[in-house]
């Protein structure tokens, strides 16, 4: 057990360049032949938040203070968890030809989708302070904390990513179902409007949503300068940690056979 | 000599996709008419072979007998459905040029790419990006991307690439038929090199010369069983007979 364990552990080592390499070709290929080139990694988040905090600001301006960073902070968590998980889910599909020829660890395609999208969000995160400068919003000290959320929502991430991969390999019919549900979530979530205004019963079901209490995490220490409660914490960690070990369970226990599928 | 490859037993199972199911919806219709069975389809059976360092071995067969399969399993893109296969080294597969190049981008950045994915490290193919661009003759589209490149050239890069590295195991799956008759010296030399440095050699060819050229052993493989094996001038006249 152990020696599998130190065995994988090595492995992943010797891999560590090709995911550098992988995430590295994800963010120079996207924005390839553009006349502002780079710029557009910072420039698209940026004009992208003008248009919808002009237009969500209109809908619930008085009820929210700071509509701007209230709406960006979780609109740019959710864009992270629905484009890495959704890269992730065609990822083993997608790159069907190289598997067959030579060999890569699996886990490696889903993987690099996830910190190609972190990369994005840093970016995302650049623009957010621009508008906060703009703004006027102040910066709070309980930023610091910012490390603690990412590395929560990124394992939720990895993990979630590792179980849509292996679905989309046997089921391809996620690929189509996938985009609906992010809608759905979109949607559930308090990320445009505040919390109050949904019915009582769906309150309820907040608490089984784990983008709701990242988004709060976030907002808490970007936004209103409060200390996450250790609760808080253990909730989000707990969450993250959980979906890290069911992902890498049946990523493990399926990835030898995706061959066969795709 | 030590043993550097050793198959025990192998056989790999493949699902005929005749019955393949890719929606829920037929998954369950057919879990409910207790079709959900799939043609068996074995590939390779009970393959054991004992490869010893600096040996170079020949696989020969007709279309299907097997071999390419055999060499994936060994070099870990496929695994066994039964038995088990110890490789003691690194493993420079030559299964198909190119595999894992990215047409959006340059012959520069590609060949840190193809490095990464080939497991070797950013500051190694540093050192040998000079040594591969210069065996490649490709300095003059060094950054072109490679979409823009003609199927000879991307071969040349992968070629220069993939043997860079001396490996312990190369793996050849049938590339040298690509580039230009220059070109194909060239890998055939360099080829000679890295096994007079002792690596082992897998070779899967339909060209009996070359094979008779490049081989001390041979492996004959016919409808994935073990058909013969031995020394190359044993092997290769009676394969020529049938």
């Amino acid at each position: 057990m152990f020696i599998k364990i130190k065995n994988s552990l090595n492995g992943m080592k010797k891999y560590l360049p090709l995911l550098r390499e992988l995430v590295a070709r994800d963010v120079k290929v996207r924005y390839r032949r553009s006349v502002l080139g780079m710029l557009w990694t910072v420039l698209n988040p940026l004009l992208m938040m003008g248009v919808m905090t002009v237009v969500f600001s209109q809908l619930f301006k008085s009820t929210i203070d700071n509509f701007a960073i209230y709406y960006l902070s979780g609109y740019i968590l959710y864009s992270f968890i629905n484009d890495s998980t959704t890269a992730a889910l065609f990822s083993v599909v997608y790159n069907a030809s190289l598997m067959k020829k030579v060999y890569i660890p699996k886990y490696m395609f889903p993987v690099s989708k996830v910190f190609s999208s972190l990369v994005n969000l840093g970016f995302s995160f650049i623009a957010m302070i621009i508008v906060m400068i703009i703004t006027r919003t102040p910066l709070k000290i309980t930023i610091v904390l910012l490390p603690f959320i990412i590395f929560y929502v990124v394992s939720f991430v990895i993990g979630l990513g590792l179980i849509l991969a292996t679905l989309y390999v046997y089921f391809r019919d996620i690929g189509h179902l996938y985009g609906i549900i992010m809608l759905a979530w979109l949607y559930l979530t308090p990320l445009f409007y505040p919390r109050e205004i949904l019915p009582e019963m769906l309150q309820e079901f907040l608490i089984f949503n784990p983008m709701y209490h990242y988004v709060e995490y976030f907002r808490d220490i970007l936004l209103y300068g409060t200390w996450p409660s250790f609760e808080q914490n253990l909730l989000c960690l707990g969450i993250g940690i959980i979906a890290l070990f069911i992902g890498t369970t049946v990523f493990y226990k399926k990835q030898d056979r995706f061959i066969l599928y795709i | 000599m030590e043993t550097i490859i050793r198959l025990d037993n192998v056989s790999m199972m493949f699902n005929k996709s005749t019955e393949k199911v890719d929606s829920i919806k037929e998954y369950a219709l057919k879990f409910l008419k207790h079709k959900l069975m799939f043609e068996e389809f074995w590939a390779l059976q009970n393959i054991s072979l004992d490869i010893k360092k600096g040996e170079s071995v020949g696989f020969i067969g007709l279309n299907g007998s097997g071999k390419s399969t055999l060499l994936k399993l060994i070099a870990k893109v496929l695994k066994p459905t039964r038995g088990t296969i110890d490789v003691f080294g690194s493993v420079a597969p030559l299964i198909e040029l190119g595999a894992g190049f990215d047409m959006d981008l340059t012959a520069r950045e590609n060949i840190f790419l193809n490095g990464a994915v080939l497991g070797q490290s950013r500051t190694d193919m540093k050192e040998k990006f000079e040594s591969i661009m210069d065996f490649s003759e490709l300095w003059e589209f060094v950054d072109t991307p490679l979409k823009n490149y003609s199927s000879g050239m991307i071969a040349r890069l992968g070629f220069s690439i993939a043997t860079s590295a001396i490996p312990d195991i190369l793996i050849v799956d049938e590339v040298l038929g690509v580039g230009d008759f220059k070109f194909q010296q060239k890998c055939q030399e360099k080829m000679r090199q890295i096994v007079e440095s002792g690596a082992t050699i897998l070779f899967v060819s339909h060209s009996i010369t070359q094979v008779e050229s490049l081989c001390h052993r041979v492996v004959w493989l016919e409808k994935g069983k073990m058909r013969m094996e031995g020394a190359t001038e044993e092997i290769c006249p009676l394969y020529m007979q049938e």
